[in-house]
């Protein structure tokens, strides 16, 4: 078994907005007085609770690296050797009904992560979170920070509106195939509607068990709907849904499409080949079983091995200790999906 | 069988050439030939409403479906009756003559659709035509066909008209399940649906679970998808995935133990990597499960069946005996579909390297261990 995660490159590392007061230092003085009249509280969803085991390791839950660049650095980079992390900001700005206020705080949440923690240490890279309530204040916002090479991403969270293959979101591609950026799709909701067709679960572990359903969603409406025969150098990744439902889902899409391809002419290749090209995914939650000779038949049905990227969720619980990645992927492709494959996909962590 | 299938090691070659597997089929689509053929079962009040009001569902379409199939009623081109009487699945004499015979079927497991009355928002108009598709299925098809089994198709969303309507016919042999539909307005291990899981494994009838439905909200979590390739693709599996996660982490299982359940139509080449995901969330997350004593693959591996229709295609057939394997040769039943448009045949769906002993266990043994024969 090899630990050696020296340059790996973590795509999915979670920094918290402490308090409301953090953000309104960058905001201007119409939306931070807004704040204080209106009694705005923090925007939080109920997709990570504070004190729920899968948002915070125990072991964290004392020193809360996730508040501060620097704690999670020694916790996280120092403490393995890691080249970069890619961070995602989960502060709930996408759940924000009304569009101008989510682009206040959407360029707020920017500015913060740029400040507090870009600036604060050269290995992190971070996502423009994007206030895609409008399309035009999205490719705004994603204009304001490309010049910024920090930042790597488009971030939006799974459970949309609206379906992110429909045409309202193309402009917003058109920006980020321009400034070289993915667009990264992170588990949980906006909670504007269910977060299943079947309506609302009882229970937490159900909701966050759904976040790969939606992703099934989303995967589909982007090939179907042509996004990428529009935008061909677009990528987009699959953050904190797990791995292994993707390739049965592909054959199913695959199906599909031989069987009414009628309904969406401009898809001339098969689902899983624009797939393997434009879509990738992150490691954790990595849901495979405990049974190590099963590892590989399961990677085998995925249609290549280019797709999986490395992260550790921190400080989400998904492994203990630091058993990242299981003990037995072999050399090659732990060094693909250490680093290669993240170089690979995010253009802008070239050196 | 594929003609490369090498014999099991269980498999004597036998001099004498053996008769042809006999098959069962967990998934027919019977239909009326026109709504008239229900109007006999229907009480006056609720037939005078359903003419002047229509059906009503959560989709707000009164005619088409909202995704419009690829095939006319989503059906084989050659299922449409000769004559012209009907629809596909309308004429006995059709179905035995193009599948039943030829197929060998022993015993086809009926799942009405359309307006069978599930899904209607004023509930009570719902539970009287379920009540009417109950009785018609009796009527035009168990009575006729004695390889037909019909379901208990109930109107779930009144959990309490829907254990009525098991009580009243579930005790006669013409009855093989209890029938829902995926898309329902709560997850359906929600606890207002059980009463219908209490009525079903009081009479020793598998709930069949099968795909559509109109829950009223979007039909992805991300959403309402534009075209049918999404809706067919991914919002069925991931509505089937939906009822197999709420039915074990609800504890449907620690409460009722002897429930069956079949889940239909989906594919199933989702259900080992669920099963993967929901026993690592529940490693994690104990403390809010308490109400479950095992893990959610220890509950599925015991309550769960699956159909097999649509067959999954992967490029690579290993991965599909891969799957097979995984999910459990006992735990999957052949299916056929007919007379929809993706349709499987039980002697041509399955991938070379399937043993004979695992063809014969899904296309015939398994299902004569679920449904009460």
């Amino acid at each position: 078994m090899t630990t050696d995660w020296t340059g790996a490159i973590d795509c999915d590392v979670h920094p918290r907005v402490p308090d409301i007061n953090a953000l309104r230092r960058y905001m201007d003085s119409y939306w931070s007085e807004t704040v204080e009249v209106r009694g705005i509280d923090s925007f939080e969803t109920i997709a990570y609770p504070r004190r729920a085991p899968m948002t915070l390791r125990a072991d964290l839950a004392a020193s809360k690296p996730d508040e501060d660049a620097g704690r999670t650095a020694s916790a996280l980079l120092d403490r393995h050797g890691f080249g970069h992390a890619i961070l995602n900001c989960l502060y709930a700005v996408q759940m924000i009904r009304d569009e101008h206020m989510a682009a206040a705080f959407a360029a707020a949440v920017n500015d913060w992560v740029r400040h507090e923690w870009l600036d604060r240490d050269p290995r992190y890279r971070a996502s423009i979170v994007v206030p895609y309530q409008s399309t035009e204040r999205a490719v705004a916002e994603i204009e304001r920070c490309a010049p910024d090479r920090r930042f790597v991403q488009a971030l939006f969270i799974a459970g949309t509106e609206e379906p992110l293959g429909k045409s309202r979101y193309w402009p917003i591609y058109a920006a980020c195939e321009r400034h070289g950026l993915p667009i990264g799709i992170h588990a949980g909701s906006s909670y504007h509607h269910a977060v299943t067709g079947s309506g609302w679960p009882t229970y937490w572990a159900e909701d966050y068990a759904a976040s790969s359903l939606a992703m099934h969603a989303q995967v589909g409406s982007l090939v179907a709907e042509g996004v990428f025969v529009k935008y061909p150098g677009l990528k987009a990744v699959l953050i904190e849904s797990g791995v292994t439902w993707l390739a049965p889902y592909l054959w199913r899409l695959s199906k599909f499409w031989r069987g009414v391809r009628l309904e969406v002419p401009w898809i001339d290749r098969l689902p899983s080949e624009i797939v393997r090209d434009h879509i990738r995914l992150t490691t954790a939650p990595l849901d495979v079983p405990d049974d190590p000779a099963m590892l590989e038949r399961i990677l085998d049905q995925l249609p290549s091995e280019d797709m999986l990227l490395f992260s550790s969720d921190f400080p989400h619980w998904q492994h203990d200790g630091d058993a990242m990645l299981p003990a037995n992927l072999n050399d090659a492709l732990r060094r693909k999906v250490l680093i290669d494959n993240p170089r690979a996909t995010y253009a802008r962590l070239a050196p | 069988m594929p003609l490369d299938a090498p014999p099991a090691a269980d498999e004597k070659p036998s001099a004498e050439p053996t008769n042809r597997l006999a098959i069962v089929d967990s998934d027919i689509h019977p239909a009326v030939k026109s709504m008239a053929c229900l109007k006999p079962f229907v009480e006056k009040k609720w037939w005078d409403h359903a003419m002047t009001y229509g059906f009503r569902r959560r989709h707000g379409s009164a005619t088409v479906e909202p995704y419009p199939k690829s095939a006319p009623l989503a059906s084989r081109r050659d299922a449409w009756p000769e004559d012209g009487s009907g629809r596909p699945g309308s004429s006995l004499e059709l179905m035995q003559r193009q599948y039943l015979d030829p197929a060998g079927v022993e015993l086809g497991v009926l799942g009405p659709l359309g307006n069978t009355g599930q899904g209607e928002l004023n509930t009570a108009f719902g539970a009287a035509f379920c009540r009417a598709t109950n009785e018609w299925q009796r009527e035009a098809w168990t009575s006729k066909d004695r390889r037909l089994r019909a379901a208990v198709v109930v109107p779930y969303e009144d959990a309490y008209a829907s254990a009525r309507e098991i009580e009243r016919v579930g005790h006669m042999k013409d009855y093989a399940q209890v029938f829902c539909l995926t898309r329902s307005a709560d997850p359906l291990g929600n606890r207002r649906y059980w009463p219908i899981y209490a009525a079903a494994q009081a009479h020793n009838l598998p709930m069949a679970f099968h795909v559509f439905g109109t829950s009223g909200h979007p039909v992805t979590g991300a959403g309402w998808p534009s075209y049918y390739i999404e809706e067919g693709a991914g919002g069925h599996s991931t509505s089937a995935q939906t009822v197999v996660t709420s039915l074990v982490m609800e504890g449907v299982f620690e409460e009722f133990p002897k429930l069956k359940v079949v889940i239909v139509e989906g594919g199933f080449g989702w259900l080992p990597p669920l099963t993967w995901r929901l026993d690592k969330i529940f490693e994690k997350n104990r403390d809010e499960l308490s109400h479950l004593r095992r893990k959610p693959s220890e509950y599925i591996r015991e309550h769960i069946w699956i159909s097999t229709q649509p067959m999954e295609e992967p490029e690579n057939r290993h991965h599909l005996l891969d799957t097979l394997q995984w999910v459990g040769h006992d735990r999957l039943l052949f299916a056929s579909d007919y007379p929809h448009w993706d349709f499987d045949d039980p002697f041509r769906a399955f991938p070379a390297g399937i043993t004979p002993a695992q063809h014969r266990a899904i296309c015939a043994e398994n299902g004569l261990n679920v449904y009460r024969i």
